[in-house]
């Protein structure tokens, strides 16, 4: 018969927590593994956010400096990949604070609050349609386009659907309750997909005649 | 069901997260209205195109001088 032990033991343990115990007992090379792991991540995560390159190189840097000074602090409860997001969001919002000489930054601002409407630009996409684009057309219209959201939808997006942490993770990170974590994503997953429909059309547009119910 | 409340649903049917029942009704909406259809196949693309696509890359040289001075400050204590 199992014992609690041996099912509790069943239970993977994320690889990270043997790298942060190992950290702790002042193994830095762990750190080191780490850093190297989630690199790219905050850096991306802090560019979004910023949309400046030496602020998010910045980010990057004071988020992982913070996040080993801190190390005590976090409880293990949440993901240690988690907890370092949470940096990274606060350190990236504080950084774009201090551009706009001390103005008020949340991921509150510019978000509308009237309920999301059937889209109305419904043309349908060419089958894969980056091919028509080259690598860097691509990324520019990429860039451009999920810079033009609000930044309350843009976060979520990137934390949700890029970086690939789950609605309650996101929540947490950001201190949104799951259904304004729902409600952005889906604005913001609609809004990209209308903006990205100006590049990616076909050139048939479907019936027009067909009403929206 | 309407096409908003098709949109309602859009998320949880792109995540994977609806019940059988609903999905059984979503699929029946998307039958016959080629409009939900070609928002939920266009959205899901969104959402691989920004996941498959790199668009803020981090050069390798400077990934390596981000991380010496990390790694430098961290073994002086920060």
């Amino acid at each position: 018969m199992p014992t609690i032990q041996s099912i509790a033991g069943e239970l993977e343990p994320h690889p990270d927590v043997a790298l942060v115990a190992r950290v702790r007992e002042g193994d830095v090379s762990a750190y080191d593994l780490l850093v190297r792991k989630y690199e790219r991540q905050l850096f991306r995560i802090a560019q979004h956010i910023t949309q400046n390159r030496e602020d998010a190189e910045d980010v990057m840097q004071d988020a992982f400096l913070k996040a080993y000074e801190k190390l005590e602090q976090f409880q293990g409860n949440s993901k240690f990949y988690t907890w370092l997001v949470r940096i990274a969001v606060n350190e990236s919002l504080m950084r774009l604070r201090k551009r706009r000489t001390g103005k008020m930054v949340s991921i509150d601002e510019d978000i509308e609050t009237e309920e999301g409407s059937v889209p109305r630009d419904l043309a349908d996409w060419a089958p894969d349609p980056e091919q028509n684009y080259n690598q860097a057309e691509l990324a520019e219209i990429l860039r451009k386009t999920i810079q033009g959201l609000p930044q309350g939808f843009r976060i979520v997006f990137v934390l949700r659907d890029v970086e690939g942490l789950s609605t309650e993770e996101t929540a947490e990170t950001l201190g949104l309750s799951i259904p304004a974590v729902k409600s952005r994503l889906l604005r913001a997953r609609l809004q990209l997909r209308e903006r990205l429909s100006r590049y990616f059309r076909r050139n048939k547009v479907l019936n027009e005649s067909r009403s929206v119910k | 069901m309407t096409c908003k409340e098709f949109l309602t649903h859009l998320d949880d049917l792109i995540d994977g997260s609806v019940n059988p029942e609903m999905r059984a009704e979503l699929q029946t909406h998307l039958g016959r209205c080629g409009h939900c259809e070609v928002i939920l196949n266009t959205t899901r693309k969104t959402i691989e195109i920004y996941r498959s696509h790199e668009i803020y890359d981090l050069p390798s040289g400077l990934r390596d001088r981000l991380h010496t001075a990390i790694m430098d400050r961290c073994k002086k204590g920060c």
